[in-house]
């Protein structure tokens, strides 16, 4: 790293810093790391940048074994799961997906470890009628190998593949109507776990949209039920979708997960893992660059060296082949509400850093992970479903980003697609958006083409494509984003047209991008940077 | 405007080809000495049609339906129906009743564009409840096939053409719709519709898709 000249300071430097994680750049400062799709940057803020880290991964539960099997019997608001048991009964174990936890958690995955104790006490019961059921609701469906990664091969050798399998929103035959919420929202819910007498969800809380009524409303349900709340206007009224309580998101899941509750018996088994994505000789990863020591320094330069003479396919396939050091900090058992209440308060116990006052120039460094490319490329789409999506939501209270300010986004916008996992979505970047961004216009114009096409509804169903509707649910997910900011900028973006088509302008480097954003936004601008990966959301004062 | 979804047939919706079908002739043969040598030549033939096929179309046109040459029309029709329920309804993927399930649906017209000849096509057109569609046509004089196929061949461009002309007599918008084709030979098929799908594609089809980011479904 360069030398620093004598420590000057210029500008206003707050320094009654209002969290332990947050750093305010000086003249003494390391340049940060960012990442940049599948590349990692080293950059130099300007002075009195503000920097926001994740905290510290919060100590994993010592025996994650003894802590599932209490939450079993100690579960909230009903009876344990034993006392529920009794022999020929019907039982469905519905399980999260591989959209999280982000990046995949080292084996055994903690759902694994769940549904090994869950079938030995179906088991000890004389359950035998068991069906483990992925709720990938418009997802992809996994491959065989990611199922087997997903539960260990002791349980894929054994349901695999007639008693475990993926949720299909499109099968006429799998899906069962349950009625109306009292604001009409249809609610329809795979068979097999309508028609159980139990339905154990196995859950993962990785953000605070995740899990609560979601897991079985959204994770088993089909489009139909979907289209009420995967829409711009409900996105809009979102503040912010990570922030249940004030979520229209989250409000109008909730109507559907009473519906549900109401002919359903769902036994809800939630967890919240710690932030701890990198260990070993990754976890330079996560420090503050102020504090690196010389090793921290050498492997960080071997890592950008080797980044930079490899192809990006390799790249990314390196980075997708090591996986997070999660860990559980929290389980909880029993009914949907009370148990997500509890399993929330640990995310944002490990999530939420206290922020004072908005910034008039966000900078979000952009992962090569998202929610909707495990194993496949973060194409255009998915970019903006992290910038204006997940990052700008990463918030309670108020944006991190004042009314239209500048967000500057690093990434790469490369214009790569997988045929196999996101073929709508090419369509959707190339015909729908250089035609109109306006999300109300492409979901009355478009949306329904897309969902109803026969060649998607069999790439989702046969093969591990995404629904047809699914681009447009993410480009509604940035939806509040884009009302919100004034400019997106991307810096380092490799061409001109994928910015072009997403709205959005582009720089070559940051330094450019910060310049454009004082062009924008005044010469002595509020800048902040959110210092992930691990997540870090901000608890805006 | 009215929109359709144009199939190919062969590789496409079913798993067979013009070979199986004129194999299952071959194989039914008056006479087993007659049966016998007409197999083994069409077998023995398969190499130089994979090889015309992969060349031109049209070649492979030429070549095969020559085979045809002599049989009698009374026969193949009488045999069509034998083929379709013992050769060509095993051999429809899976995938295919949905996917013309799931188009209809959608209100379009079902039509089958296909090389294929009549006399296979019209059995199983009716079980996948088609609408229209359009085959190669066998020449016959006296009864007795030529071996040659009556004008117009269908095969590569000409389907396309056959598609406009469709289009246009039915008042369909062709960018409203959907085409399917697992063959590169079907590129203009695929390319007049604005909705091209590569099914079951081979190599170079697969390829092309890939370039043009049209989807690529496997219904096998």
């Amino acid at each position: 790293m360069r030398e620093r000249a004598p420590k000057v300071l210029r500008g206003p430097v707050p320094r009654n810093k209002e969290d332990d994680q947050v750093v305010y750049i000086d003249g003494d400062s390391a340049p940060r790391i960012l990442f940049s799709g599948e590349d990692l940057l080293l950059e130099d803020l300007p002075i009195g940048t503000r920097v926001i880290y994740p905290k510290p991964p919060i100590e994993g539960l010592a025996n994650p074994g003894a802590a599932i099997r209490y939450a079993l019997n100690h579960p909230h608001d009903t009876e344990p799961l034993y006392a529920q048991l009794a022999p020929g009964m019907r039982v469905t174990i519905a399980v999260d997906d591989i959209s999280l936890p982000l990046p995949p958690m080292t084996t055994p995955d903690i759902r694994q470890t769940i549904i090994e104790i869950v079938l030995e006490l179906l088991d000890a019961n004389g359950v035998d009628d068991v069906h483990i059921v992925i709720a990938n609701s418009l997802h992809r469906r996994l491959s065989e190998a990611e199922m087997k990664r997903m539960v260990g091969s002791k349980i894929h050798d054994a349901f695999y593949p007639d008693r475990y399998y993926n949720h299909d929103a499109e099968d006429p035959d799998g899906i069962v109507h349950l009625g109306k919420t009292d604001h009409g929202e249809s609610v329809n819910i795979n068979r097999r776990a309508v028609e159980s007498d139990l339905v154990i969800y196995v859950n993962i809380n990785l953000v605070p949209m995740d899990g609560g009524h979601k897991s079985v409303a959204v994770g088993l349900c089909d489009y139909e039920s979907l289209r009420p709340h995967h829409e711009p206007e409900t996105i809009r009224a979102s503040d912010s979708y990570m922030d249940p309580k004030r979520s229209m998101l989250n409000t109008k899941v909730e109507r559907q997960g009473a519906l549900v509750d109401r002919h359903m018996n769902v036994f809800h088994i939630e967890t919240a893992l710690n932030n701890r994505i990198y260990a070993g000789a990754t976890a330079f990863l996560s420090k503050n660059e102020d504090e690196f020591t010389e090793i921290d320094r050498l492997k960080f330069e071997a890592m950008r060296w080797t980044l930079s003479k490899m192809p990006r396919g390799a790249k990314r396939k390196l980075f997708q082949s090591i996986p997070a050091q999660y860990q559980m900090i929290a389980c909880h058992a029993g009914k949907t509400e009370p148990v997500h209440e509890r399993i929330l308060q640990r995310c944002w116990d490990q999530y939420a850093v206290h922020v004072r006052g908005q910034a008039d120039v966000l900078i979000c460094p952009v992962p090569f992970v998202s929610p909707y490319n495990v194993n496949s490329i973060l194409n255009p789409i998915l970019v903006q479903v992290m910038g204006l999506g997940y990052f700008h939501n990463f918030y309670r209270g108020k944006p991190i980003l004042k009314k239209g300010g500048v967000l500057i986004l690093t990434h790469p916008c490369y214009d790569e697609f997988d045929h196999n996992h996101h073929p709508s979505y090419i369509e959707f970047f190339n015909r729908l958006l250089p035609e109109t961004r306006d999300a109300m216009k492409l979901r009355h114009k478009y949306e329904e083409e897309f969902a109803k096409n026969p060649s998607y509804i069999e790439m989702y169903r046969r093969g591990n494509a995404y629904h047809g509707a699914h681009p447009f649910f993410m480009w509604y997910w940035g939806e509040n984003g884009r009302q919100h900011v004034g400019k997106v900028i991307v810096a380092g973006a490799e061409n001109a047209h994928v910015p072009k088509i997403l709205g959005w302008e582009r720089s070559e480097s940051l330094t450019e991008a910060i310049a454009m954003a004082k062009s924008f936004v005044g010469p002595s601008p509020e800048i902040t940077m959110m210092h992930h990966p691990p997540i870090v959301m901000a608890d805006m004062e | 405007m009215a929109a359709a979804a144009f199939y190919d047939l062969d590789g496409t919706l079913v798993r067979t080809n013009l070979v199986h079908a004129f194999a299952f002739s071959a194989r039914n043969q008056q006479g087993i000495l007659k049966s016998i040598t007409k197999t083994i030549a069409t077998l023995s033939s398969v190499p130089l049609f994979m090889a015309a096929d992969f060349f031109n179309r049209r070649l492979f046109n030429d070549i095969f339906f020559v085979r045809y040459k002599g049989e009698s029309e009374d026969r193949l029709r009488c045999l069509s129906q034998e083929l379709f329920d013992t050769v060509l309804k095993p051999s429809i993927f899976p995938g295919a009743y949905e996917l013309i399930d799931k188009s209809r649906q959608l209100g379009l017209r079902q039509v089958l564009v296909t090389g294929a000849l009549d006399l296979t096509v019209q059995p199983l057109a009716k079980h996948l409840k088609i609408d229209d569609y359009v085959t190669n046509r066998l020449e016959f004089v006296d009864g007795y096939a030529t071996g040659r196929l009556l004008p117009p061949v269908v095969a590569a461009a000409s389907k396309a053409s056959w598609m406009r002309i469709y289009a246009e007599k039915e008042k369909l918008n062709l960018s409203d719709c959907y085409s399917y084709s697992d063959s590169m030979s079907d590129l203009p098929m695929l390319s007049v519709v604005g909705h091209p799908t590569a099914v079951n594609p081979d190599l170079r089809l697969r390829n092309t898709a890939l370039q043009h980011d049209w989807p690529i479904l496997d219904l096998r």
